[in-house]
């Protein structure tokens, strides 16, 4: 195993050319990008003004406002209508991983379990609905959730209810929307574990008496963890900053961390609180993508090490 | 027909019964607000929501918007300079983390170009603003372009890479054996194959860009509104008809490309 200087050369021409090959992309993402957030993190920490942008003063107006409001006599007070925003975020993140995880585990081992040839098809048709236009596809549910939409027109012709139902702008109107955008995001990892299955271990384990629960919960479940586990980041990481389903199906009252953000660069004029918030958001992404990323590497470590 | 997919005949060991009816529900949940949304779009009441017949003055009136084309001839301008540009920059990337040898750093590179599509988008949407501010920069469509390129980067890039990790290295190197130099054999063989692959990420890199709101908001200025932009100010200002003709013209649009886009990928190496 001795390489010749020869080889060596062409080894070091073909990782320069891969890095030539890189670059572009590194470097579009580097200009427009990276370094854009470092701009980021200079406005959060300057004075806003009021008529849009920043001052170039050093401030840490907009971190103290994240949790404290000023007084008339400059002093300052604890204030929880951000921290609110924030958790309601993080539940409806929550709810929404939990109910496309129930949705999306049964989906995903039906598809698993149907003749290859009919696979492609059926999976083509759950990504379509995911490249339509996101705001239309939220729109669409405005047409069937509100007062005069399908849903209460048919239940009021059916005479089941005499008065419409407010399903509109509500928490369960945002929750069904982002359920909704969602969904394929779980459906897909999950029936990538399962698609390679052998299925003559659910013939062993019903074989040895294992009713179809226990072999769901026994055989299919533990193959398809890092399916569930890649879907519900998938999922809950996106819905953290999610901006649609809020807006259009909450009618801008159930707001969420990314209406919040939008809302500093357009009506309320703060950039340095919009831009602490972005960071905020920013940092509780990572946070969950880094345990994530840990995971599947002591996974990695643990496998090679057996 | 459809029906029959989500039926088995005689229980087997893979088969756990009602999934496939719970399946069948979920295709319906996927699609009932898109067929509703279509099916409204042709009705011939002024109501959005209560149908009294087939009619085409919503698309009429939508194509008569004067505005509205505006909106619709930017968005194309900008997404097919986008994702042209972004699907450049990928394909050259895909090379270089697929094909080359692999160098230091390669993995924090992958990391990097995958960014645009982990960080949420109205962080990006910020990062993007505070920069042309900061900057001055104020180019109009440019702007817009820019923007939507960086987005786009990892869309074309997933196809583009995939089709090239599937493909077999014995042609590259075949072609090597009988003496085409590295440029040949990238022009004569690995580029033709690989061409699916490239047609199937501008396709998504240019939905993409298409479909853009939450970035396009907070990038655009007064002139550059696009078509998402547009229909968003509508929707604020109540639903009506005329949306639902746009919004089903768009949503043939992306459909027409994701199938292509897929018919393509399908294609065998």
């Amino acid at each position: 195993m001795h390489a010749s200087p020869n080889t060596h050369s062409l080894e070091r021409r073909r990782a320069l050319h891969s890095l030539l090959g890189v670059s572009p992309a590194l470097l579009a993402i580097g200009l427009f990008l990276l370094v854009p957030i470092l701009i980021v993190i200079g406005y959060s920490l300057m004075e806003a003004n009021p008529y849009g942008g920043v001052n170039k003063v050093l401030s840490s107006d907009a971190y103290t406002s994240l949790l404290f409001e000023r007084q008339l006599d400059d002093s300052l007070a604890f204030t929880d209508s951000y921290l609110v925003i924030a958790l309601r975020s993080i539940g409806i993140a929550g709810l929404t991983t939990l109910i496309t995880l129930l949705i999306g585990f049964p989906v995903a081992v039906w598809l698993a379990m149907q003749p290859v040839h009919r696979r492609g098809l059926l999976i083509f048709l759950i990504t379509v609905p995911f490249w339509a236009n996101l705001l239309i596809r939220t729109y669409a549910w405005i047409l069937l959730l509100r007062n005069t939409g399908v849903i209460n027109n048919s239940l009021l012709g059916l005479g089941l209810i005499d008065q419409p139902l407010q399903l509109l702008y509500t928490d369960g109107a945002v929750l069904l929307g982002l359920v909704y955008t969602y969904a394929p995001f779980v459906v897909l990892p999950i029936y990538a574990t399962l698609e390679k299955m052998d299925t003559r271990l659910l013939e062993a384990a019903q074989d040895l008496y294992a009713g179809r629960l226990r072999t769901l919960r026994k055989v299919v479940l533990p193959i398809a963890r890092p399916g569930i586990i890649a879907g519900a980041i998938l999922t809950f990481v996106p819905c953290l900053g999610a901006m649609i389903a809020p807006e259009l199906l909450g009618g801008g009252t159930r707001m969420m961390l990314g209406n919040l953000i939008f809302r500093q660069f357009s009506d309320a004029r703060n950039w340095p609180f919009g831009a602490a918030l972005s960071l905020v958001l920013m940092a509780a992404v990572m946070l969950v993508l880094t345990l994530y990323a840990l995971r599947a590497q002591r996974q990695r470590i643990a496998r090679e090490g057996a | 027909m459809m029906l029959r997919l989500f039926k088995r005949n005689s229980l087997g060991v893979q088969d756990f019964p009602g999934f496939g009816g719970f399946s069948f529900l979920f295709y319906l949940y996927l699609y009932a607000p898109i067929v509703v949304l279509v099916v409204f779009s042709f009705n011939a009441n002024q109501s959005a929501t209560v149908w009294s017949g087939f009619s085409l003055d919503w698309y009429r009136a939508a194509f008569a918007n004067q505005a509205l084309r505006q909106a619709a001839g930017n968005s194309l301008l900008i997404a097919v300079c986008a994702s042209s540009i972004a699907t450049a920059i990928a394909t050259l990337a895909a090379l270089g983390t697929s094909r080359g040898a692999t160098f230091k750093g390669l993995q924090l590179s992958m990391g990097a170009i995958m960014l645009p599509l982990v960080l949420p988008e109205i962080v990006v949407g910020v990062a993007t603003l505070a920069l042309f501010s900061t900057i001055g920069l104020s180019l109009g469509y440019g702007n817009l372009i820019i923007a939507h390129t960086v987005f786009c980067i990892p869309f074309a890039y997933l196809p583009i890479r995939a089709r090239l990790n599937d493909m077999d290295l014995s042609l590259e190197q075949a072609a090597a054996d009988l003496y085409a130099g590295p440029w040949r054999t990238f022009r004569k063989v690995t580029l033709p194959l690989l061409m699916p692959g490239i047609f199937s990420g501008l396709m998504l890199a240019f939905i993409v860009s298409l479909d853009n709101f939450v970035i396009s908001m907070m990038v655009s200025q007064a002139g550059t509104t696009t078509l998402p932009i547009f229909i968003f100010g509508l929707l604020r200002m109540g639903v009506t008809p005329d949306v639902n003709a746009v919004s089903t013209l768009i949503l043939g649009v992306s459909v027409l490309f994701v199938s292509l886009s897929y018919l393509l990928g399908k294609k065998k190496t």
